[in-house]
């Protein structure tokens, strides 16, 4: 372990400079901004957990939603007798659980079959949650009471961001990381290698949903109450899928790219015109599988390669 | 008796998904494309039916002679030039799939964008043909009845189709392999084309016989897709004939479960149904094992 932080020093000085610049950044920044970048953090955190596993393993899950959906209502159900922190951490083990149950029914469908299980699980869980609610609690929605600060919940979804896009970083140097890859190559040849398939697939499932759990769980304190419709919403599943994709699932980073434009999108249409977001974020779909189907990541690699070499030859030149 | 109704309701809903899903079947099994917008063709068909009903006063099922060659020729535009660059450069077909799913829910989003800016997302409906008919002492609507036999004759004329032309045997070797097909002298891209385009012209007719008797909205696609794809899923991809016996099946399960336990919870019976067989015989019922 201290050999993978030795080698990469300047990048882990870089994500804490850059952490601790955003922690501090609420001393000085309107609320609108903080509103405005939480969610971002949120997106970040969702299209990062979302990568971790499906980027490397191909299996696009729509299940986002689920796990998102899992987290609020954890939160709305527990915060009324349990503190909030700890509300947060059940929401990560809660929906930890539920994926594992998932995974292993599930993670043995390939393709299509596997997309449209987690499709249609989100709208599975939306209906029972919607019927038990009316059923049996005789209400549809959910109040909150919260007093947290837009600033907690800034400084959390920062660290959830943060960890998340860490762990991920961590995860892909590690034997799970190769492992995980492996799968999405070519599962027959992982099983041969000695991999043990259905353990990775369902722990890294369970890891990724967990994350989403907890940036749903935080954001559900912000919200007045909650309803099965607010907290299953399938449009969570595409836009944290299509984050990923356009930034590019082959590197750790790439969804953070992704997500980035992503949000301003959503923030300058989505809110005066929603239908025309919508057509947006269609054709963003066609145009990555088009023209950047790896994404924007190795784009920016491949880019910044070249400038170093240019600078490179630029300085040796001189000297 | 009432069960008896039920029943009998859930076979005309479920002659209904078979329909839909023989379209997607014809994309999907035939033609190797798994089209996430399919719904959206079968929201247009609904919606052309309920303009000419409610602004031009005609027979709904008139809208047939405009939606089928809207469909059929959108369908094929977006198989020869989106769909033939994406089977070109996809070295199998798990990779083709992946970029067929995310091309198709982005024009899943843009169609649907298109017809919640121009229709909003308000829920339409008319009536047309709603009078009761008496079935062995069991009422139904006539609307119901007439969709479904409209069903069962396009199943039927797709059968004969596919069992007994030069075109359908064509189509038979692509499904069984489209490799040794094009071997063979079939020229796999064009047949492959006008499968595509007739499942999307199938999603419209059915869109127009749905509307008689469901309201729906702009958004309804998704989940009539949805529906197509645990159909298709459940008969068997490529099963052609085995489609509309599975889309039955879901029919009345939807519809009994419905009755029995809760109507609120049709979509968890048919989700639930759906896992049952993916995890039993994930090649679909109607295949040979």
């Amino acid at each position: 372990m201290p050999e993978i932080i030795d080698k990469n020093r300047w990048l882990i000085g870089a994500f804490v400079l850059v952490g601790a610049a955003l922690a501090l950044l609420p001393l000085v920044a309107s609320s609108y901004t903080i509103s405005f970048l939480l969610l971002m953090f949120a997106n970040v955190a969702l299209a990062t957990a979302w990568s971790f596993f499906s980027g490397a393993t191909r299996y696009i899950s729509l299940a986002t939603a689920s796990f998102f959906g899992i987290g609020i209502y954890t939160l709305a159900i527990t915060h009324v007798y349990i503190p909030v922190g700890l509300a947060l951490v059940a929401a990560a083990v809660i929906s930890f659980l539920v994926a594992i149950v998932i995974g292993l029914s599930t993670l043995r469908l390939r393709g299509v079959y596997f997309v449209v299980f987690t499709f249609g699980l989100t709208e599975l869980v939306h209906q029972v949650i919607n019927w038990w609610e009316i059923k049996i609690n005789k209400t549809a929605t959910r109040y909150i009471f919260s007093d947290v600060s837009n600033v907690t919940i800034y400084l959390t979804l920062l660290a959830v961001a943060f960890i998340t896009i860490v762990g991920s970083w961590y995860v892909s140097q590690s034997r799970l990381g190769y492992a995980l890859r492996a799968i999405g190559e070519d599962e027959t040849v992982a099983r041969h290698t000695g991999i043990n398939t259905t353990w990775v697939k369902v722990l890294c499932f369970a890891l990724s949903a967990s994350a989403m759990a907890l940036v749903g769980a935080t954001l559900a304190l912000r919200y007045p109450y909650i309803d099965a419709s607010i907290a299953f919403n399938n449009s969570w599943s595409f836009q944290v899928l299509i984050a990923a994709l356009l930034g590019g699932v082959s590197r750790y980073w790439g969804p953070m790219v992704g997500a980035i434009p992503l949000v301003l999108l959503s923030e300058f249409l989505a809110g005066t015109f929603p239908h025309h977001f919508s057509i947006a974020l269609g054709l963003c779909f066609v145009v990555i599988v088009y023209f950047i189907p790896g994404g924007l990541a190795p784009l920016i690699e491949s880019y910044w390669y070249r400038l170093r070499d240019t600078l490179r030859t630029k300085k040796a030149a001189t000297a | 008796m009432i069960l008896f109704e039920v029943f009998l309701n859930g076979l005309l809903l479920g002659g209904m998904y078979g329909l839909i899903a023989l379209g997607l079947n014809l994309q999907y099994g035939i033609a190797r494309i798994l089209n996430l917008s399919f719904g959206e063709f079968f929201v247009g068909g609904a919606f052309i039916a309920f303009f000419t009903i409610m602004l031009w006063k005609l027979n709904p099922f008139l809208s047939a002679f405009i939606s089928v060659p809207i469909a059929f020729a959108l369908s094929w535009l977006i198989y020869r030039f989106m769909m033939v660059p994406l089977i070109r450069r996809a070295p199998d077909q798990d990779a083709l799939d992946a970029d067929a799913v995310l091309v198709t829910f982005g024009l899943f989003f843009v169609f649907q964008g298109i017809a919640l800016v121009n229709w909003s997302g308000d829920l339409r409906g008319y009536s047309y043909l709603s009078v009761p008919v008496h079935v062995f002492g069991a009422t139904i609507a006539l609307n119901r009845l007439v969709a479904f036999l409209g069903a069962c004759l396009l199943a039927l004329a797709l059968y004969v189709i596919l069992r007994y032309t030069r075109i359908g045997s064509a189509l038979r070797a692509i499904t069984i392999d489209p490799v040794a097909a094009g071997l063979v002298g079939i020229d796999v891209r064009k047949h492959s084309a006008l499968v595509f385009a007739a499942g999307g012209a199938l999603a419209a007719v059915s869109g127009m016989l749905v509307s008689t008797f469901v309201s729906f909205s702009a958004t309804s696609g998704v989940e009539y897709t949805l529906k197509a794809l645990i159909v298709v899923i459940m008969a068997g991809v490529g099963r052609v004939t085995g489609t509309l016996a599975a889309g039955i099946l879901l029919g009345v399960v939807e519809s009994l479960g419905g009755y029995l336990i809760d109507p609120a919870l049709t979509i968890a019976i048919n989700f639930a149904l759906f896992m049952l067989i993916l995890l039993v015989r994930p090649t679909g019922l109607f295949t040979r094992a």
